[in-house]
């Protein structure tokens, strides 16, 4: 049921958000990828970044992501701003839906294989609720907030992925036993919903377990549903099983946007500039903002074509256990995109 | 033979807490192997399972809390779990008495024992009594419930200061600390500036500064590039069994638990795996290197090098091994084997 933006004269306007560190170069190897698959989109470049983070170059990238509906995005870093830009670009836009998919490829080298995860992490609240204060000179009370709405929310969002996609088990992943209230309400509202859906199997698994046991048997791991902290720490266990920050995408996803981004949400800030970053996940998301809007031939184009550079061509980045630059990958990424191209286009 | 009491030459007495299911039996274990290293330790043995008193209230026995405070060193086998039978667990009654404020856990390769990740040599340093676990909760409306994390600066700085001064005392090279202040500015914003003010103090020791899931990520990606971790609780909780799962989980992972003056607990932080306990199959390994972290923290090195490397060395040769560890020995045999090569050494 997303398919409802309009497409005005034929054409998507998509917000490129840029970010920092790979931000911006992986933003203009997106923009060459989507013109050359022919997807029908204009873009519209905010150069919203830690060192661009003023009220107005905020507000901006807000408003155009309210009126095109849907944003790529490099990561902002947290210097420089007295809140983190991007959990108040999500709270803003209430985008409750934070997924990543991680799955092993064959040819990136990984220490497990056959991975195939969907993490789901509640967006907006929880840890991330910035309600802090020093009650006396150094004590600080930091608050966790878990409402039912969101949870219930975060959990039906995760029985429809599933039941889409086609899984057979989602895990509810928490902290009850310490947290009885906070959590105790999130696997509440899990289980609530997972009496709707019969043919998905519920369990529900204590954070640190679930942790250790993705380092020991990653393949129990189907669906996996769980509240802001947590999701931050087992998606990037996840992504870090199956080749790290440069080849996982994530979206975010409210009831009127979304918003596609690197699965980790890492500036990469040490490789900037280098011509090294992997551009592989920031790709994906393109693609998966292509399919978002409908345009599953283009989706599916680019994500093929990356797919067969790395597979046939052998082309890898250094932190996926290659040798090539950014710019080698992108070029052979364009060149079988072509190929994958009809010379019409698609329909 | 030649051995370094620290202060005096009678032996120390620490308590033996053997606990329950495969409690006995591995502290049995670590009882031999002490025994056959002549370590200069007396052991004082209590029985923790909760007695009614005057009041109706189970509580732990007073003969237990009174010998862990005279002794202030205590190795404990596993427990368990008492589901709501209404007393406070022992747990939080020991960490209350002698403020054990920090949790540290060794993990280390086994070699011999197979998992994906090799040469992992690394410390977690949690942060053991305020942070996520306050307890402090409440529903404000119906379907809104607030939780409390509590960060102060004197907790902070104690756990960062043991980090330190484990690292300097037992030759590492870097301290990382592990935050998420770029969310949580006040409360994990204390917690950083506190491992930088006390860092400064160690000019020796490499200081980094790592976000939570960035150090999830690499972890899982190339543990090798860790040292020392310092964190709190939560974070140190989680943290703490995904590096045992690299080395292939609970079941090999010892743990200490400092407190106050040079008090401190030793444990397993396995189960009391109902399901063998008596049958002679346990194995002792992760309890016996608590035994091996205690001996360091008395500095006993020479007693704690000589049992650590028999029980590496049994493991490696992979002749004797316990059911866990995909051998057939009983633990008996296991222990046997680790004594013989005690003997051996010296
Ligand atoms: N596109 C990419 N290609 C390759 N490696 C990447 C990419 N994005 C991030 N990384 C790597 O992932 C790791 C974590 O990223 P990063 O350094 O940004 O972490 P961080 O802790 O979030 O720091 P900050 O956000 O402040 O830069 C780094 O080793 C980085 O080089
Ligand atoms: N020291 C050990 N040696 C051999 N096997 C062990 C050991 N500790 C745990 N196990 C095995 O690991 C599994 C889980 O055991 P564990 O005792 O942690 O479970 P548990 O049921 O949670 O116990 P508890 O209720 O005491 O926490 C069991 O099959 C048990 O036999
Ligand atoms: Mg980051
Ligand atoms: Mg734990």
């Amino acid at each position: 049921s997303t398919n409802w933006r309009t497409a005005y004269g034929g054409k998507y306007t998509v917000t490129l958000i840029h970010g920092d560190g790979v931000g911006p170069e992986l933003m203009q190897h997106v923009k060459a990828a989507i013109r050359c698959v022919r997807a029908p989109i204009d873009f519209e470049d905010i150069p919203l970044s830690s060192n661009v983070a003023n009220d107005e170059m905020f507000e901006r990238a807000v408003t155009a992501v309210k009126r095109n509906g849907i944003a790529l995005k490099g990561n902002i870093s947290s210097q420089n701003t007295t809140r983190s830009l991007n959990v108040l670009l999500r709270t803003r836009l209430n985008l409750y839906a934070n997924v990543i998919r991680c799955k092993t490829n064959p040819v990136v080298p990984t220490r497990h294989s056959d991975i195939d995860i969907i993490v789901i992490r509640e967006n907006t609240e929880g840890e991330y609720s910035s309600l802090e204060h020093e009650s006396v000179p150094g004590v600080v009370e930091s608050l966790k907030i878990i409402t039912r709405a969101k949870s219930l929310k975060i959990a039906r969002f995760a029985f429809e992925v599933a039941k889409h996609d086609g899984r057979k088990k989602v895990t509810a992943v928490h902290k009850a036993n310490i947290m009885k209230l906070s959590d105790g309400l999130f696997i509440e509202c899990c289980r609530e919903v997972a009496a709707e859906y019969p043919d998905i199997k519920f369990d529900t698994m204590i954070v640190d377990n679930t942790c250790m046991q993705l380092v020991n048997r990653p393949t129990q791991f189907d669906v996996m549903v769980m509240p802001n902290l947590y999701g931050n720490i087992v998606a990037n266990v996840c992504a870090g099983l199956v080749g790290g920050s440069g080849f996982v995408a994530g979206s975010n996803y409210g009831d009127h946007y979304a918003i596609f981004e690197q699965g980790t949400r890492n500036t990469g800030m040490g490789i900037a500039g280098k011509n090294i970053a992997n551009p592989s996940g920031m790709l994906f998301a393109a693609a998966n903002m292509l399919k978002y809007l409908g345009l599953k031939e283009h989706c599916s184009a680019i994500k093929n074509a990356v797919l067969t550079t790395i597979e046939k061509h052998k082309l890898k980045t250094p932190d996926i256990g290659g040798t090539a630059t950014t710019t080698e990958f992108i070029e052979c990424v364009l060149k079988e995109i072509v190929q994958m191209t009809p010379p019409t286009g698609f329909d | 033979t030649n051995t370094t009491t620290p202060s005096s030459d009678a032996p120390r007495t620490v308590t033996l807490i053997p606990g329950d299911g495969i409690g006995p039996e591995i502290s049995n274990s670590v009882q031999k192997i002490f025994e056959a290293a002549n370590v200069p330790l007396d052991w004082e043995s209590v029985d923790v399972t909760p007695v009614k008193s005057p009041d109706g209230k189970f509580r732990i026995p007073l003969r237990a809390i009174e010998s862990v405070t005279k002794h202030r060193i205590g190795l404990k086998g596993p427990l368990a779990t008492p589901v709501g039978k209404g007393h406070q667990s022992l747990n939080l009654a020991l960490r209350k008495q002698f403020n054990l404020f920090a949790n540290v856990r060794p993990c280390k390769t086994l070699e011999g024992f197979q998992t994906p990740y090799t040469n992992v040599d690394l410390v977690t340093i949690r942060e053991n009594t305020e942070g996520e676990y306050s307890g402090i909760e409440h529903t404000i409306v119906p379907g809104v419930v607030q939780s409390i994390k509590l960060i102060t600066e004197h907790a902070s700085m104690r756990v960062c200061e043991y980090a330190f001064l484990y690292a300097k005392l037992h030759k590492r090279e870097k301290v990382t600390v592990v935050h998420k202040a770029n969310i949580m500015r006040l409360s994990d914003g204390l917690f950083l500036q506190s491992a930088r003010n006390v860092a400064e103090k160690y000019p020796e020791i490499k200081f980094e500064e790592m976000y939570l899931d960035t150090v999830c990520l690499k972890m899982v990606q190339d543990p090798t590039q860790f040292d020392c971790l310092v964190m709190p609780n939560l974070y140190g909780d989680i943290l703490s069994d995904l590096c045992a799962g690299l080395i292939g989980g609970l079941g090999l992972t010892p743990s200490g638990n400092i407190g106050e003056n040079g008090a401190a607990i030793f444990e397993a932080v396995h189960g009391t795996a109902p399901d063998i306990a008596g049958h002679d199959k346990a194995n002792p390994t992760a309890l016996l290197l608590s035994a091996v972290m205690m001996l360091r923290h008395l500095n006993l090195t020479d007693k704690a090098d000589r049992i650590e490397k028999a029980c590496f060395a049994t493991i490696k040769d992979g002749k004797v091994l316990t059911g866990d560890l995909g051998g057939k020995s009983k633990c008996s045999e296991y222990t046997a084997e680790i004594c013989r090569r005690v003997k051996d050494s010296s």
